[in-house]
């Protein structure tokens, strides 16, 4: 919220001030930004009823029972798919993943499930690959499902 | 037609949280109002970023962009990658805008990947989240190791995207 509202005071004062200095450049600008917004709309509408799914149904309880503390590699592993598929808001990765440890996952199970939460989306994927190509796409997300299963085993071999 | 095409996967989704809905009223409800408050938080963020990003594309020559994140600059680069992911504000999406924006303006293809990788281990507001909740040496692992490995990728995405450079759509 308080990031929104620092967001649109830049952006306001800055369209302003351009707008004074040109005229033209402005619009060009804003119709530049409005295309860009049009062009990824319904990508970002889809990711945002996949966010209201995957919390709905993917409950502390359901997540805990599938990656308990003695579910080793493969619940690192299932943990980096569950992570992967799902997406959810930055600020509620944390404290969900607190909230699992609680309920009796396993930390280096949730390390990886948090990383991956951030790092790899299956959902945001079609809009990747029509921004950066279908080759940069996938090597990008492959890349952050590797760091997550590394991340979680530094975990499970330093903090366990 | 067009447009139908491409809502097709928003109307797919659509109809599984009507279907949902109805199987399983509580549990649909809670999704369509989850969806909704993440349609507001993105409202807050995409609109504001996008003009920025459209700002800094008529604004911002080239050459200033190359000097600061381009090849060759070094430390700069890796500075500018890490304030830029660092102070990110909201989902991974919304740096995907961002970073066509610096692909463009001729900033090198290691450092557009390393920001995408700050944004996704390291942004400010979560970071305090993560040492709330997790401790120092939890989140001390995360970033160091995150980072560090981000970096690495940033150079090999350049030797595999050296032959054929990504191109942006205007």
């Amino acid at each position: 919220m308080i990031s929104g509202i620092i967001l649109y005071s830049v952006a306001i004062v800055l369209t302003i001030t351009s707008f004074f200095k040109d005229r033209g450049r402005t619009k060009k600008a804003l119709l530049k930004s409005f295309n860009l917004f049009k062009n990824i709309l319904p990508d970002v509408l889809s990711i945002m009823f996949f966010v209201g799914l995957s919390l709905a149904i993917l409950t502390p309880e359901l997540i805990s029972s599938l990656i308990g503390e003695s579910s080793g590699s493969l619940g690192i592993l299932l943990s980096t798919v569950v992570g992967s598929v799902a997406i959810v808001p930055s600020f509620v990765v944390f404290p969900l993943g607190s909230t699992l440890v609680q309920n009796g996952a396993g930390l280096p199970q949730v390390a990886a499930f948090m990383s991956s939460l951030m790092a790899v989306g299956f959902v945001t994927l079609p809009m990747e690959s029509k921004l950066f190509g279908r080759k940069f796409a996938y090597l990008r997300n492959a890349s952050g499902a590797v760091m997550s299963v590394i991340f979680a085993y530094i975990i499970w071999g330093v903090m366990i | 037609m067009k447009t139908l095409k491409k809502y097709r996967i928003f109307l797919l989704l659509l109809t599984g949280l009507i279907l949902l809905t109805l199987l399983a009223p509580t549990t649909g409800k809670n999704a369509f109002r989850l969806a909704g408050n993440s349609i507001m938080d993105m409202l807050s963020l995409l609109p504001p970023v996008l003009v920025l990003v459209g700002l800094l594309d008529v604004w911002v020559p080239k050459e200033v962009m190359m000097k600061y994140m381009g090849n060759g600059s070094g430390f700069r680069g890796i500075f500018f990658s890490l304030l830029l992911g660092f102070v990110a504000a909201g989902p991974l999406y919304i740096s995907f805008p961002v970073a066509t924006l610096l692909i463009k303006k001729g900033a090198a293809l290691r450092y557009v990947v390393f920001f995408i990788g700050v944004w996704t281990t390291a942004k400010l507001p979560v970071f305090i989240y993560e040492l709330t909740s997790f401790g120092y040496e939890f989140t001390a692992i995360h970033i160091i190791f995150g980072l560090t490995f981000y970096y690495f990728v940033g150079m090999a995405f350049e030797k595999i995207f050296a032959e054929k450079p990504i191109a942006i759509e205007e």
